[in-house]
């Protein structure tokens, strides 16, 4: 054709590059399927096919069937709990301009942890919707804390600065939490899903309670992509473009506390699924927010599940806490993108 | 008559040195008044003349037994620890140039306690055994993030940055191992993970002494080298320093006093974080911040540790104290930076 050697008019790029998003979502969804599929059928317990399907038409006769009726609300955490971090980590890296943000890396999921401990040990918390909003205060305090260390003196809010006072956060916070627990036996075992996190404890009412929030986070964060697209331009252009910069950011930054709060609530805290995800899903889609928060929130769903999934084949007859798989896959994909990055020297 | 230039610099010097040596004077002092504390306060207090006498080896009843073999291994192995963590943390502080660097965040300190977790959990080792595979994974960790940060050359910012992804995979497989161990409860893991002197004796006292003795003497005497390094690679290598292998030896002395320390106590939290910024704050810039880093590091450790036992209704595990420290010094960084409104 005469058209090769040109380059292809803007629309067809348009329409090629929709094409393949819409092949993305297609192929993200299937992975997403069937890693369900497996987390259900897959544990350490091995279970015969009628037992399953007998597990979910809702039977729960024997250990075999009542072990995969178990499985159920872990996964579907597993996926609530995963968009919600993707979408979250998505949302921090936009509104820092930091390729490194992550609701674990800069210490707001372990915030989110210590104000659900602090409640469960001195103010008698016990609904799960209590815990949902203390660990949204406390992962909001926590952020704002972060990332004010990390934007002090010249250069502002540099990858560096950021991940320290994140990291040098979440080591005062894991001591405060001990702070907490270790005079208190009684509540030990209580705590100790906000010390490691892991979905296996998800329950379909700790999916119910968590939903809404994670629908509402969700939702303030897809209304803020627009503004997240045009902050990746400069804070001075996006004030030219007619966006209330500081506005804008403050609104997104919302979402991503409410959704990674609301998680840690039910999970603990569980690191890397947002950085991770957010970066592959640029690769597939590009940096379009409004295709990459939803591309992130199932990727992380895809993330998570599978991780749960490996948690719990690797180490049989135990598991492994996905909070633990999370941190051994996530943390050689953040130095791959330290080595990538061109890192400013100090 | 008017007074030289060169004449007020050298009284300047003279002066910054006397600054100096009156800051060695007092927190050493400040240690051996803790260390004395330490030693007659507990559930029951010994007066001074029977703490002296079970210390020249004379036979007390009761504190014999309760000074001797309790609270004097605790408060000896206290001082040395925190000279160790003291020592290491202002020497990567000072060789990367930036007060955050401490080898807790950047994957040295969670190197050798995965290492030490792994051998007393896993493989039962002793005390020397679990030191020797601590140093081991210290070494091995430290020339990891090296190697990995380099590209081109080893930029500071990287090395600190992959430092911190390696410490969160090695933080999660030592949680990971703790809470595996049927006969580890997990809070007690968590209370080893955070740093604790509890059941010290001196069987663990003893090689971090060593280690400091030796490992020590090395640090200190590249503290000359290791200052001019602070001023940029650059600048040190023009001023005769043979940069490369300053820092192949200091890193290596740093990371030997993190694992034995780590081997024996457990990573008490913030101690080589806090101790080079707050005595840097103390002396000034007046010549080299090893000793007096290194006093803080130890009068930190016996302070809270001394907190930790009596402040508060429970007995809290020393790294606890430390390690709840770190936030209020982190507020502090804030309040200080938005006054002056320089770098952190």
């Amino acid at each position: 054709m005469a058209t090769t050697d040109a380059p292809p008019a803007p629309a067809a790029a348009q329409r090629s590059r929709s094409r393949g998003r819409t092949l993305w979502l297609l192929g993200v969804l299937g992975a997403l399927a069937a890693l369900m599929f497996a987390s259900i059928t897959t544990g350490s317990r091995d279970v015969s096919w009628p037992d399953i399907v007998a597990a979910l038409s809702g039977s729960a006769e024997g250990f075999d069937q009542s072990a995969v009726a178990k499985r159920i609300p872990r996964t579907l955490l597993a996926v609530v709990a995963g968009a919600a971090l993707g979408v979250s980590g998505a949302v921090m890296q936009g509104v820092t301009r930091n390729p490194l943000a992550d609701p674990g890396i800069l210490g707001v999921n372990m915030g989110a942890s210590l104000a659900v401990v602090t409640g469960i040990a001195y103010f008698g918390l016990a609904s799960a919707t209590e815990y949902v909003w203390v660990a949204i205060l406390g992962a909001g305090a926590t952020a704002v804390f972060v990332y004010t260390i990390g934007s002090l003196g010249r250069g502002g809010a540099a990858p560096l600065k950021l991940a320290l006072a994140g990291a040098a956060t979440s080591a005062a916070l894991v001591s405060l939490i001990n702070a907490v627990v270790l005079p208190r036996a009684d509540i030990a075992d209580e705590v100790r899903s906000w010390q490691i996190g892991g979905v296996g404890g998800g329950t379909f009412d700790s999916v119910t309670q968590v939903l809404p929030f994670v629908v509402a986070g969700t939702a303030i964060c897809l209304l803020s992509a627009r503004g997240l697209d045009l902050m990746a331009l400069g804070d001075e252009l996006a004030a030219g473009l007619g966006i209330h910069v500081a506005a804008a950011r403050a609104t997104a930054s919302l979402g991503a506390v409410v959704l990674c709060g609301a998680t840690t609530a039910v999970t603990g805290p569980i690191g890397f699924v947002g950085l991770v995800v957010p970066h592959v899903c640029r690769l597939l889609v590009g940096v379009d927010h409004r295709w990459l928060l939803p591309f992130s929130a199932l990727g992380g769903a895809v993330l998570l599940t599978a991780a749960d999934v490996v948690g719990r084949v690797v180490a049989r007859p135990t598991e492994i806490d996905v909070g633990i798989v999370t941190a051994l896959i996530g943390a050689p994909f953040f130095i791959y993108i330290v080595r990538r990055q061109r890192v400013r020297s100090l | 008559m008017s007074v030289s230039p060169l004449d007020s610099a050298a009284r300047g010097r003279a002066l910054r040195t006397r600054r100096r040596n009156s800051v060695i004077g007092v927190l050493t002092a400040l240690i051996i008044v803790v260390f004395a504390m330490t030693l007659m306060v507990g559930q029951t207090f010994y007066p001074p003349g029977e703490v002296v006498r079970v210390i020249l080896g004379q036979d007390v009843p009761g504190a014999s037994f309760t000074v001797g073999r309790l609270r004097l291994p605790r408060a000896a192995l206290a001082v040395v620890a925190g000279l160790c963590f003291g020592l290491a943390g202002v020497t990567f502080q000072t060789l990367l140039r930036n007060p955050l660097a401490s080898p807790d965040i950047i994957g040295i300190s969670s190197g050798a306690s995965a290492a030490a977790t792994f051998a007393i959990v896993m493989l039962s080792l002793g005390q020397t055994g679990v030191s020797v595979v601590a140093i081991v994974a210290g070494l091995l960790v430290a020339l990891l993030v090296y190697l990995l940060s380099f590209k081109s050359g080893v930029s500071g910012t990287r090395l600190i940055l992959i430092g911190i992804g390696i410490a969160a995979m090695l933080d999660s497989l030592t949680l990971y191992v703790l809470d595996q161990a049927a006969s580890w409860e997990f809070q007690e893991a968590m209370r080893w993970l955070t740093g604790s002197l509890n059941g010290a004796s001196w069987a663990e006292a003893v090689p971090v002494s060593v280690a400091l003795l030796g490992l020590g003497s090395v640090l200190l005497s590249q503290s000359g080298g290791i200052a001019m390094i602070q001023l940029g690679d650059e600048t040190a290598a023009a001023l005769g320093v043979r940069v490369d292998i300053v820092r192949l030896i200091a890193v290596t002395g740093a990371v030997g006093l993190i694992a034995f320390a780590t081997a024996a106590t457990g990573p008490i939290a913030f101690v080589s974080f806090l101790s080079g910024p707050i005595a840097a704050r103390i002396v000034g810039p007046n010549g080299s911040p090893l000793v007096p880093a290194a006093l803080v590091g130890a009068l930190l450790v016996l302070v809270a540790d001394l907190c930790g036992q009596f402040a508060f209704d429970t007995r809290y595990p020393v790294g606890v104290v430390t390690g709840v420290l770190g936030a209020p010094y982190l507020a502090y960084l804030i309040v200080r930076a938005n006054r002056a409104g320089n770098s952190p």
